[in-house]
């Protein structure tokens, strides 16, 4: 079947969504997606940042669609024309799903662990606006406990679901769920107990956002200060592939992950044992440095490039400051002894 | 959490379990689930009109589904309650349409006669006043649940005399 | 007198019970399909009378059931959607609480001509005591022989039950329902599929509003033609309509559509006008998710044409001039009601009743009662209307199901009729403090001061 996404066309099976194809394709036409998951079964249609054009439904029926269509559930037709990038309502809509996904959202990306890798930062940043339109009181929730190894942190959750269905397809007896309903839904095991199944890490994986993050690695770092490493062990957990990302700072391993794609998906789902309880650099075979697209905030710290030192010309006088902005500042009438002078003119005050 | 503090004396009957067989009769065998929201309605009318944790395990357990599935649903939908009530809660439909027929005049006046406001239960456990969303019952507003009925057409000389008959133990809550 | 084909024996005395309602006719339609004619013959004759979903969408009955699945050999499966939650709506009950049994008839009709052989009534929980009454006449109608095994020896099975929901307005959306019916939260599904390839328990299955399947026994017993002659155009047939708020005489009427809404108004038969000397305000002419009308275009269209009780007439001039059918909640407003306070009332509907599946809705539409709140309490700015605006256009279309569309038309149409009313509102919170503020002070005699007064 042949598929036009923004004017690109490409051949596709029968049974590919638009996302799919557009992933296929690649570059600026992939839509945003914060609820579908390709490894997990019956996601996606939730979030609606995926929405595309269709201008041609098919061949056969070349009517355009009145709707804008979830890209991430809505199959291609031969023949089919889509845009996404290319189209101002499309713009427009994802501008719009953004906005509702910050209004009630904390934004307090200096103390989330997920800045730098959250999903909605990056959607932010292409689809946001610098200012609120919101001047209500945001909805906060309860906070719960599910244990000693996932934070979760609802205030910040955008609802995917992607963490039920880690649970429901990856282990068994799933004990959280989504509670209540409307705005009020909640991720939450209702009788707070531990979430401590061999594969519930996962969940922090899946998680868009920072409403799960790994609690062993609780403000450790901010992601961009490790370095990540591909690493494998024997993992003898069965249904575990034991490869991994570790996240360094020196010699620590700080966290464990599963190696996660472009799409921010990870590869093969990992259990817990390798994710909470090796952290150990001699438990791990270190294969390389983990390689992140380029605009990620990772390689602020990327150390796969070749580093030399920056010399600015300006340093100096950065910190000491221009001469007449010192003279405007400085306070002749209190008296410096000789070391505060001496300080001072180095601009170590 | 809130929800885990209330305790329950949990008590399945030999006709209520009959009745809940029954339910589940009415899917295919392999679709026990299916009875769910029919059986939690049986449940709860049989315990005082609420759910707690253990009751809706004990739900799962005969369903043979997980707990977690009982609490997404009875927490989904307005009319399971997660902790005690009042004995006669009055839910008048707040929606417009009745709104226009002086809903809001008559729940403050029933707060006022009760000595409550919206969501609180009187002393006795007996009362509570709670607004809910349309009834389906436009047309004869103002109105409110009573149990498994309807008091409509309601004036403030009605409500009086349905506080008495329920201090009087002559309302029916279920129809069983 | 116009026709009656659903309450022409509401009147009858225990027509509630079995024996009455055979002795009246009852369950002939029953007989006719299954001894006369094969189910794709009574599909042909739901298709020939134009008969329309009474659900609110208006999609014809008949192609709904064309389309179901027959190929696959899987269970077929038919439920009636008894979740009649949207305000102002009220018919399904009160044909259910009064004359079950022609539901149950339907029910047994249709499921033979969709070739179903287990089906389902889901009435919302609320109903319980119409739940009772149902079960019961299901009771009746199984010892009678219309249903279990072998139906009136055609070799038909046919199972019917009873499911109750438990509060929730999304379950009235076909995919939320079957969920609901499947011991779920009442989360729409993304379509496609549609339930008519993949639905209750993956099967093929057709959801029909209550009153579709009441209908179908008259289609049946006369012909489809017959049905068809009813009405005008493409809005054949008759229509219950329930009608609340300011009338003489609220309650649930059946109407030949074509009806104008002016006889509907204000004859005796029907409404019998205002229900004190107050004057007409608005119209909701087809449940709180429609748009509302301001007294100018409730009895003429935009073009001066006589307003019609049908599907086109009523949407006459698109979201602009028109409104919609919609299930025939006929909600009258007098000069006594206020319009802000009325969206507001809808909007927080909306809010508690948005199932938090997907992201436009789920915020949207606590954004929006949250800001209708402001403005009815007098704590409203300015920029709030232009941003109300902005907000139910960045839902509408944009979300699973259509309870984001429904959020959002009332808004939308408030402010494009009634935007004075809003600005008043802003700018005057002194004066709308009380929350019958329009009661002693009807909007009309202080508009003037919204005009003079620029902010």
């Amino acid at each position: 079947m042949k598929v036009t996404i923004d004017g690109q066309e490409i051949e596709v099976e029968a049974g590919t969504t638009i996302l799919q194809a557009a992933r296929m394709i690649g570059g600026e036409s992939v839509p945003p997606a914060m609820c579908y998951y390709s490894k997990l079964k019956g996601s996606g249609g939730k979030c609606r940042c995926c929405l595309v054009e269709v201008a041609k439904g098919s061949e056969a029926d070349p009517r355009p669609m009145p709707k804008l269509m979830a890209s991430c559930v809505t199959g291609c037709m031969d023949g089919m024309e889509v845009n996404s990038k290319s189209s101002d309502r499309v713009k427009e809509a994802r501008e719009s799903v953004t906005e509702f996904l910050l209004i009630n959202h904390p934004l307090d990306c200096p103390v989330c662990d997920q800045a730098g890798e959250c999903d909605l930062q990056d959607l932010s940043f292409e689809h946001g606006k610098a200012k609120s339109r919101f001047i209500e009181e945001k909805r906060t929730f309860e906070p719960e406990d599910i244990g000693p190894n996932i934070q979760l942190h609802m205030n910040r959750c955008i609802l995917c679901y992607r963490c039920v269905m880690v649970a429901d397809q990856l282990t068994d007896n799933r004990v959280h769920g989504v509670m209540d309903r409307g705005d009020h839904s909640n991720i939450s095991t209702c009788i707070s107990k531990a979430i401590d199944n061999e594969f519930s890490g996962n969940m922090i994986d899946v998680c868009p956002v920072g409403a799960l993050t790994d609690k062993t690695f609780r403000f450790k770092s901010r992601v961009w200060f490790n370095k990540p490493y591909n690493a494998h062990r024997e993992c003898t957990t069965p249904g575990c592939c034991g490869k991994t990302t570790v996240w360094m700072f020196g010699d620590e391993i700080q966290r464990v992950t599963g190696r996660k794609d472009i799409y921010h998906e990870v590869e093969e789902f990992i259990c817990n044992e390798c994710r909470f309880d090796h952290k150990d650099p001699a438990d791990w075979v270190i294969e390389g440095p983990r390689e992140f697209d380029k605009d990620s905030v990772i390689n602020q710290n990327n150390y796969t490039q070749k580093l030399d030192t920056v010399h600015i010309a300006t340093e100096e006088g950065i910190l000491k400051g221009r001469e007449q902005d010192r003279k405007k500042i400085s306070m002749p009438a209190i008296p410096l002894d000789k070391e505060e002078e001496e300080n001072f003119k180095h601009g170590n005050l | 959490m809130e929800r885990t503090h209330y305790k329950q004396e949990i008590n399945i009957t030999e006709p209520l379990m009959n009745r809940i067989n029954e339910l589940i009769s009415h899917y295919p065998a392999d679709k026990r689930k299916s009875a769910l929201l029919p059986v939690l309605h049986e449940v709860q009318d049989a315990h005082e009109n609420w759910l707690s944790p253990e009751l809706m395990d004990k739900v799962a357990e005969i369903l043979q589904i997980l707990p977690i599935e009982v609490y997404e649903v009875v927490s989904f939908y307005s009319m399971y309650n997660q902790r005690p009530i009042g004995k006669y809660m009055f839910e008048f439909c707040h929606t417009s349409p009745c709104c226009l027929k002086g809903t809001e005049d008559l729940m403050d006046y029933t707060c006022e006669k009760l000595g409550v406001k919206v969501g609180e239960i009187t002393p006795d456990g007996l009362f509570e006043v709670k607004g809910v969303e349309c009834l389906g019952a436009c047309g004869y507003a103002p109105m409110m649940q009573l149990g498994d009925f309807y008091k409509e057409n309601l004036t403030e000389d009605k409500i009086d005399q349905l506080i008495a008959d329920c201090r009087d133990d002559k309302i029916i809550l279920h129809d069983k | 007198m116009s026709k009656k084909i659903l309450l022409d024996k509401i009147n009858v005395p225990g027509i509630k019970t079995y024996e009455v309602y055979r002795q009246n006719g009852g369950y002939a339609s029953v007989v006719k399909a299954m001894k006369a004619m094969t189910p794709d013959e009574v599909v042909e004759e739901v298709k020939k009378s134009g008969l329309r979903g009474r659900g609110g969408a208006g999609f014809p009955a008949g192609l709904k059931w064309s389309f179901i699945d027959k190929k696959s050999g899987k269970p077929r499966h038919l439920v009636c959607n008894a979740d009649e939650s949207e305000p102002g709506t009220f018919k399904d009950r009160y044909l259910m609480e009064f004359i079950p049994h022609l539901l149950i008839e339907g029910m047994i009709t249709s499921s033979f001509a969709l070739g179903a052989n287990l089906s389902y009534i889901y009435i919302r929980g609320e109903y319980m005591w119409v739940y009772k009454i149902l079960e019961r006449a299901i009771a009746e109608a199984k010892a009678a022989g219309w249903l279990g095994k072998n139906i009136l020896g055609t070799g038909y099975d046919l199972e019917l039950h009873v499911h109750c929901g438990a509060g929730a307005y999304i379950c009235g959306e076909e995919t939320a329902l079957i969920e609901s019916l499947e011991g779920k939260r009442g989360n729409p599904r993304i379509k496609p599929p549609f339930p008519a390839v993949s639905g209750l328990w993956a099967n093929p299955t057709v959801v029909n509003n209550v009153e579709t399947i009441a209908s179908v026994p008259w289609i049946v017993n006369n012909s489809g033609d017959d049905y068809a002659k009813i009405g005008i155009g493409r809005s054949t047939g008759t229509k219950l309509i329930s009608a609340s708020g300011h009338v003489k005489n609220p309650g649930v009427y059946e109407i030949e559509l074509g009806l104008s809404v002016y006889e509907f108004m204000n004859s005796d038969e029907y409404l019998g006008g205002m229900s004190s000397d107050r004057p007409l305000k608005a119209l909701v002419p087809g449940g709180s998710s429609v748009p509302i009308l301001p007294a100018d275009l409730i009895y003429k269209t935009a073009n001066g044409e006589d307003r019609l009780m049908t599907y086109e007439s009523l949407s006459d001039g698109g979201f602009a001039t028109g409104s919609m059918l919609g299930s025939g909640g006929f909600i009258v407003y007098d000069d006594t009601s206020c319009i802000v306070r009325n969206t507001w009332n809808f909007a927080r509907f909306y809010h508690h009743e948005s199932c938090g599946q997907c992201s436009p809705c789920r915020e949207g539409t606590g954004w929006l009662e949250k800001v209708l709140w402001r403005i009815e309490n007098g704590q409203g700015r300015e920029e709030d209307i232009d941003l109300l605006w902005s907000i139910q256009s960045k839902i509408e279309g944009n979300t699973i199901c259509p309870l984001g569309d429904a959020a959002s038309w009332p808004v939308a149409a408030a402010i494009r009729h009634f935007r004075d009313e809003f600005e008043y509102h802003v700018r005057f919170p002194e004066k709308i403090k009380n929350r019958n503020h329009f009661v002693a002070e009807p909007f009309a005699q202080v508009k003037h001061l919204v005009t003079k007064q620029t902010v």
